[in-house]
């Protein structure tokens, strides 16, 4: 799709921001997670998807199957601007589903569907939970991870779910969140642990582990994945903000930066010298001249071959 | 026994695994610490996962997050109001965008000259106000407040020519800004097409001609999805989606709705009579009255045949005795001769 050039121009300010806001950005926002009930629900998903960080959950009922029509879904994530969704489900061939997925240029790019099996709710541990909006630290165990493609991608679509904003600086002492996920046979075992640093005798701190929860053992049944090269192109870095390497910069020992420079090869034909009555032009050179520009606007070959002329 | 036991305990405790900070895996485990991310690709240890699988996770993430928390404090650290904070590197994991890498906007004509030509436009420090020292105040160059202080400004306007004197000047200024404001609008809009590829005339208003419309577009749609090996039987249809009406001549497959059979001699009366005054009325010749012209002639036949080489590969015919001379060499239709 391309860029929507709007016809009609805003007419306010404010509808301008508002446009500009919807348009895609060279560095991104980020991404938003949409939380919808079902038709119908069961408890257990709705309680499992409350105690996810982060989760807001649309007020009413919605009657959604994204397996079957997935454009509801996509409507709602051009009004609220929100790559990633999630909805509660539940019937007596899925009972307690969960689907999570994400957008691409606001269509589906990937979804996949878990069953939720032995929950125990965020507060069912009594134990001290930690502080809100924190960024949480993701583990991901076995060997499925890698080698099945469908767990690979269903990895890649946790970790962008759970991973909140990009930062460039972290507080040490805010890490407290642990986010595991194992994945043995059909399931992925998600397990939530509270950080404790404990002193190790040396600077790095020993690391002890508490469960906080919320714990579920997700069934991974359907998925919906991209095709290869749509999430190729869905991955794409911009080239403008690649790092440059930067050429012909030195250091030496004491600090000092050299710099090389390179100066281009000089056209002595057409460098202005000082005018002077006897280095006037004749009229047969005149002539010549003139032919030549025209030679060099109608052919490029030529032009190498008259200029090799004129400086021998 | 006790003795021992405890000992053997204390020598455990010692050499446990959980209290320090190194940890040995099979293979190194991947992290990112951009995303604050372990991945642990080694195999689980299924007999403890099944037995004592809270115990197990936990122990086994413990390891992960330790690794990963070597590392973390490995990175430079700041202090920043009284707070410890390390500097993250850039994220390796790859994660797909929201929404693609934005593109640049096409230039307008007139920024496409402007480039060509070195025209420099952006004149940095354009002040906003301008005073008047006219009216002695300071002016807008934009805006309703413009607008108002020339119309003070302007309240009269000189007449050199006697002729002009009839007109109105003010009217006449007003239609002309006018003018300008469309066809500034114009221009912007041909930008738009220019950018989106569509064709519009060089002159003038783009007509209907220029934009497909709905008949037109369900044509080409049902065309596009009969054009199959099996004519469109198994292509799905979008809802509510229907058959282009009139063209069931040219797409293969469909069938024309036959006319419905008069139901009684009154009906076939009347629409033989509604027939036969419709084409009364439309003034249609019945009877061709080039009937007996052969449609081609015969001269531009004989062209043809003298312009041959390009024709060659469709009419080769059989070779006939007595006509023109020999060429072996030419290749000709008709039974291979061995």
């Amino acid at each position: 799709m391309t860029v929507i050039q709007r016809v009609v121009k805003p007419s306010t300010h404010k509808a301008k921001r508002a446009i500009i806001k919807k348009e895609p950005k060279l560095i991104e926002d980020t991404k938003q997670t949409l939380c919808f009930k079902g038709k119908n629900t069961s408890q257990i998903v709705v309680n499992f998807m409350k105690d996810l960080p982060d989760a807001q959950i649309m007020q009413k009922k919605n009657d959604i199957l994204p397996f079957e029509d997935i454009t509801p879904i996509e409507k709602f994530s051009i009004k609220y601007n929100a790559p990633l969704f999630m909805i509660a489900l539940h019937n007596k061939k899925r009972p307690h589903n969960l689907i999570m997925g994400r957008m691409y240029e606001q269509t589906l790019l990937d979804m996949a569907e878990f069953g939720i099996e032995n929950y125990t709710g965020l507060k069912d541990f009594k134990v001290s939970k930690i502080s809100e909006g924190l960024k949480p630290l993701l583990v991901f165990n076995g060997e499925l991870f890698e080698n099945n493609h469908e767990f690979n991608r269903i990895k890649n679509l946790l970790v962008d779910m759970f991973q909140r904003d990009t930062v460039e600086k972290i507080r040490l002492q805010g890490l407290e969140h642990v986010l595991s996920f194992t994945a043995v046979e059909n399931k992925i075992l998600l397990r939530s642990y509270r950080l404790l640093l404990k002193k190790s005798g040396c600077r790095i701190p020993r690391i002890e582990l508490e469960e906080i929860g919320p714990r579920a053992d997700l069934i991974c049944r359907r998925t919906k994945l991209a095709s290869e090269d749509l999430f190729k192109q869905a991955c794409k870095k911009p080239k403008e903000l690649k790092v440059k390497k930067k050429k012909n910069i030195s250091v030496d020992k004491l600090g000092t930066s050299y710099g090389r420079v390179h100066v281009g090869a000089q056209n002595i034909n057409s460098i202005q010298t000082r005018k002077m009555k006897g280095l006037k032009k004749t009229m047969a050179e005149k002539k010549v001249g003139v032919k030549r520009r025209n030679v060099e606007n109608n052919d490029n070959s030529k032009k190498l071959k008259v200029d090799n002329n004129s400086t021998d | 026994m006790d003795v021992v036991n405890s000992i053997l305990q204390n020598d455990i405790q010692e050499k446990d695994p959980r209290k320090s900070t190194i940890v040995n895996k099979d293979a190194e485990i991947e992290t990112d610490l951009g995303t604050l991310l372990a991945l642990d690709y080694n195999a689980l240890n299924l007999k403890a996962l099944k037995s004592q699988p809270e115990e197990y996770l936990r122990s086994l993430t413990r390891d992960n997050v330790q690794i990963l928390i070597n590392k973390i404090w490995e990175l430079p650290v700041e202090r920043v109001d009284e707070v410890i904070v390390a500097k993250l590197p850039k994220q390796e994991f790859i994660l797909p965008r929201a929404r693609q890498i934005p593109k640049a906007k096409p230039l307008t004509k007139w920024q496409q000259f402007a480039k060509e030509k070195g025209i420099n436009t952006k004149r940095k420090s354009k002040s906003k106000v301008k005073w008047d020292e006219e009216l002695q105040k300071w002016i807008p160059t934009f805006g309703y407040k413009r607008n108002k202080a020339i119309e003070q400004k302007e309240w009269l306007v000189e007449v050199n020519n006697e002729d002009k004197a009839a007109e109105n000047l003010f009217a006449n200024a007003k239609a002309a800004k006018e003018e300008r404001k469309s066809k500034n609008e114009l221009q912007r809009l041909r930008n738009i097409a220019k950018a989106k590829n569509i064709k519009i005339p060089k002159v003038g208003l783009p007509t209907k001609e220029h934009f497909a419309d709905s008949q037109q577009l369900s044509q080409a749609m049902t065309i596009a999805r009969t054009s199959t090996a099996s004519l469109g039987k198994f292509q799905d249809r979008l809802p509510k989606e229907k058959d282009a009406k009139g063209i069931a001549k040219q797409v293969p497959g469909m069938k024309r709705k036959a006319e419905e059979v008069p139901r009684n001699l009154q009906e076939e009366k009347k629409r033989n009579t509604n027939l036969a005054d419709n084409i009364l009325k439309n003034n249609t010749k019945i009877l061709r009255e080039d009937f007996s012209v052969p449609k081609t002639k015969p001269a531009k036949a004989e062209k043809n045949k003298k312009k041959g080489k390009k024709a060659k590969g469709k009419e080769i015919k059989k070779p006939k005795a007595g006509k023109g001379e020999r060429n072996m060499r030419r290749k000709v239709g008709g039974r291979k001769r061995r």
